[in-house]
């Protein structure tokens, strides 16, 4: 038995562990007892936590063919090996999530979106095929077009245990980006911005949720892959560096609150405008600048955090997004990395992302913020908006079974015979 | 760099790690386990990850008898081979039957000692190469836990550090990797402090940079240096009342 817990450090969950190496490891396990499969751990809550039996799959990460863009890969390869792997040979991910920490069968399962959702879509737009293994054991490889290939994507795990896949990457000629940063003052502001920015290939905002003087204010980040054109004469086209990671020695959860928090926010959004303007900025600080810093979830402190976060569609995301930060303002809890997102149309039937704008943001477990994140819930859902399972740690069962397709999911499940098999806390909790 | 590194006993997870590492630095790699049939996904892994070329070779550590002819097949001499050769056994089994215990004990000591003898004897002829034996902690002391696995590594400590007294001036660098707690297979289900367990991705780097710099005896994690130390000093009548 083993204490495990999703990124948040919150729920903690006494579970047994066997870690697969290979698939006949997998069908054992899947024969055995209910389980879920679990990747590198990077999902806030508890969607890859369950007491009787979770399977490891980080042992399972081997990749077995590259060829022109096109890799077939074991489920526990990581997102950050396939990049030192194909970079320097000029391929990146076609859709990546803020850390490059995440298992290849994690970003199927959350169907993760990256900062070229308004692009490119979500995970699926680069997934050919997927191997499954079902509950009986036997290996499906379903493709795009298939049922069960949608429900597997955003499926959280709870459609089979995802072995392997066949992706596609995308050509870049070179490992930097061109990153341009706008200083705005408004919520209308920076959703005007964003309008703005739709053909620009990345897009994201920090916004200043906290109450004050600067509440509302946002830093717009554009980006692009950069030419060789592009860089400075120092610098080689692909340079993939190995910065060294800075550990987090303990928690500091006294700073994710109050006036501190709000002097945070502040302080960032005046050094953030200072150095807006264009940049040259390497692949690893633009895209995971949290990876630099491990182990950060520890910073809120033993009792851990939430994340929260919701899509709203795009012609209410500006009267609910308002509300939403209002809510968080008055409530003087909040997060340092409130994260604002375009989103473009829907792409796949499961998963979160729908047109319109996703709000992100960490609190410190505790009464208040749960009790505000509820508040938040209400908000969300009068907006016709949804939550991202993969952040997800509390929400009730009642919130996640307003989606509509929760209650389909499920009754798909119980038929296909997965409901019994495939399980956990996370499933339990929101009867998915 | 061009030339190979054989790893015995391929299809571990230290192995498979320790491969990975090398073949991060562009060294083409020969895999070496009993059932080549197993190696086959982990021989595209390295391929289709770092773009070295690689081979699978049939190897049984208990067949001494075939070992020299092993070595005398292989399409390259190694620069450098990795021995990962190696079993924990159960102790409750090998004490309950010293039939079993002598397997571990040629499991751990004796193939893996003779299979690197045949290798230094090849390489001292070339007059260069590096031999690398993973050994282990537990061999630093017996202990009631795990002293048949353990007495098998400290026979194998002690030929590795022999082994390399000998070939001092003849080209030939031998490392012995004295591994604490590593998260593999090994370790499955039982719980080690983390502070003292290391992932074989550490052990792999460790064991590329023994390598570079002829290191001769490296400790993963170096902490288990001073664990051991204090171990091996503690006096035999306090010792013995232990139970570590
Ligand atoms: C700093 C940070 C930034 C993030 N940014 C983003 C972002 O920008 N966009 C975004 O979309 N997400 C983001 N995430 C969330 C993260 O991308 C997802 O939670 C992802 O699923 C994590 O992958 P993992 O391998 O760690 O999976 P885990 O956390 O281990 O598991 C997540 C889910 O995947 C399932 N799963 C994992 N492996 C398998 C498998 N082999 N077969 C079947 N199911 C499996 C699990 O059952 C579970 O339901 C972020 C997370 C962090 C920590």
């Amino acid at each position: 038995m083993k204490m495990l817990s999703g990124w948040g450090r919150f729920p903690k969950v006494e579970c047994r562990v066997v870690r697969a190496r290979t698939q006949e490891d997998v069908r054992q396990a899947v024969l055995e007892a209910p389980l879920i499969a679990r990747g590198n751990g990077r999902a806030y809550g508890d969607a890859a936590l369950n007491p009787g039996l979770t399977l490891d799959m980080t042992g399972m990460d081997r990749m077995r063919s590259f060829e022109n863009g096109v890799l077939v890969a074991e489920a526990g390869v990581l997102l950050g090996d396939i990049i030192q792997a194909f970079l320097p040979r000029g391929w990146f991910p076609m859709v990546t999530p803020g850390t490059k920490l995440v298992s290849l069968g994690g970003a199927i399962a959350a169907d993760v979106h990256g900062k070229n959702h308004h692009i490119d879509g979500s995970f699926r737009t680069c997934v050919d095929w997927i191997d499954l293994m079902g509950p009986d054991g036997t290996v499906t490889r379903t493709k795009q077009g298939d049922a069960l290939f949608d429900w597997t994507l955003g499926g959280m795990g709870l459609t089979g245990v995802i072995l392997r896949a066949q992706i596609r990457l995308r050509r870049v000629e070179t490992s930097w980006i061109v990153q341009e940063s706008v200083a705005l003052t408004s919520l209308t502001d920076t959703i005007a911005a964003f309008e703005g920015a739709m053909d620009a290939p990345y897009s994201v905002a920090w916004i200043n949720c906290s109450a004050g003087k600067t509440h509302g204010h946002s830093i717009l980040l554009k980006g692009r892959h950069a030419l060789p054109q592009d860089l400075p004469m120092d610098r080689t086209e692909f340079d993939l560096g190995r910065p060294g990671k800075t550990p987090v020695p303990f928690g500091l959860p006294f700073l994710f609150k109050g006036a501190a928090l709000r002097t945070i926010n502040s302080i960032y959004w005046r050094l953030q405008r200072r150095k807006a303007g264009r940049a040259v900025v390497d692949w690893d600080s633009y895209f995971y600048p949290l990876d630099g810093l491990a182990n950060w979830n520890k910073l809120y402190g033993r009792h851990g955090f939430v994340q929260f976060q919701c899509a709203l569609p795009k012609d209410t995301a500006e009267a609910g997004l308002a509300e939403i930060m209002e809510a968080i303002a008055a409530s003087g809890q909040g997060s340092v990395l409130s994260v604002l997102k375009r989103l473009g149309s829907q792409s796949g039937p499961f998963s979160f992302p729908m047109e319109g704008y996703t709000l992100a943001m960490d609190f410190p477990t505790n009464k208040r913020s749960l009790a505000l994140m509820e508040r938040l819930d209400t908000i969300t859902m009068a907006h016709k908006g949804r939550f991202y399972l993969a952040k997800d740690a509390r929400m009730p069962k009642a919130v996640a079974q307003a989606d509509p397709r929760a209650a389909d999911f499920a009754a798909m499940r119980k038929q296909a015979g997965m409901a019994e098999r495939f399980t956990s806390v996370q499933s339990r909790r929101l009867g998915l | 760099m061009s030339r190979p590194i054989l790893i015995l006993g391929a299809a571990s997870d230290m192995a498979r790690a320790v491969a990975r590492s090398f073949a991060a630095e562009g060294h083409p790699i020969q895999l070496a386990a009993r059932n080549v049939s197993r190696l086959a996904e982990d021989a595209s892994d390295l391929r289709t990850r770092f773009g070295v070329e690689v081979t699978v070779h049939e190897f049984d550590a208990l067949a001494t008898d075939s070992h020299k002819a092993f070595v005398e097949a292989l399409p390259t001499l190694p620069a450098v081979a990795v021995c990962a050769v190696g079993t924990m056994g159960t102790q409750s089994e090998s004490e309950a039957d010293p039939l079993a215990a002598a397997q571990v004990m040629r499991a751990n000591f004796e193939g893996p000692a003779s299979i690197l003898a045949h290798l230094a004897n090849a390489m001292e002829a070339r007059g260069a190469g590096t031999l690398v034996g993973i050994s282990s902690v537990a061999g630093d002391r017996g202990r009631a836990s795990n002293y048949v696995y353990g007495s098998a590594k400290a026979g194998f400590t002690a030929f590795l550090s022999g082994l390399r007294n000998r070939l001092a001036n003849k080209g030939v660098h031998v490392v012995t990797v004295l591994p604490g707690f590593v998260n593999t297979a090994m370790l499955d289900g039982i719980d080690t402090p983390a502070p003292l367990t290391a992932e074989p991705e550490e052990v792999g780097a460790a064991i590329v940079k023994a390598v570079k710099r002829n290191t001769n005896v490296i400790y993963t994690r170096p902490i288990w240096r001073l664990v051991m130390a204090v171990i091996r000093n503690i006096p035999e009548p306090v010792f013995k009342k232990t139970s570590i």
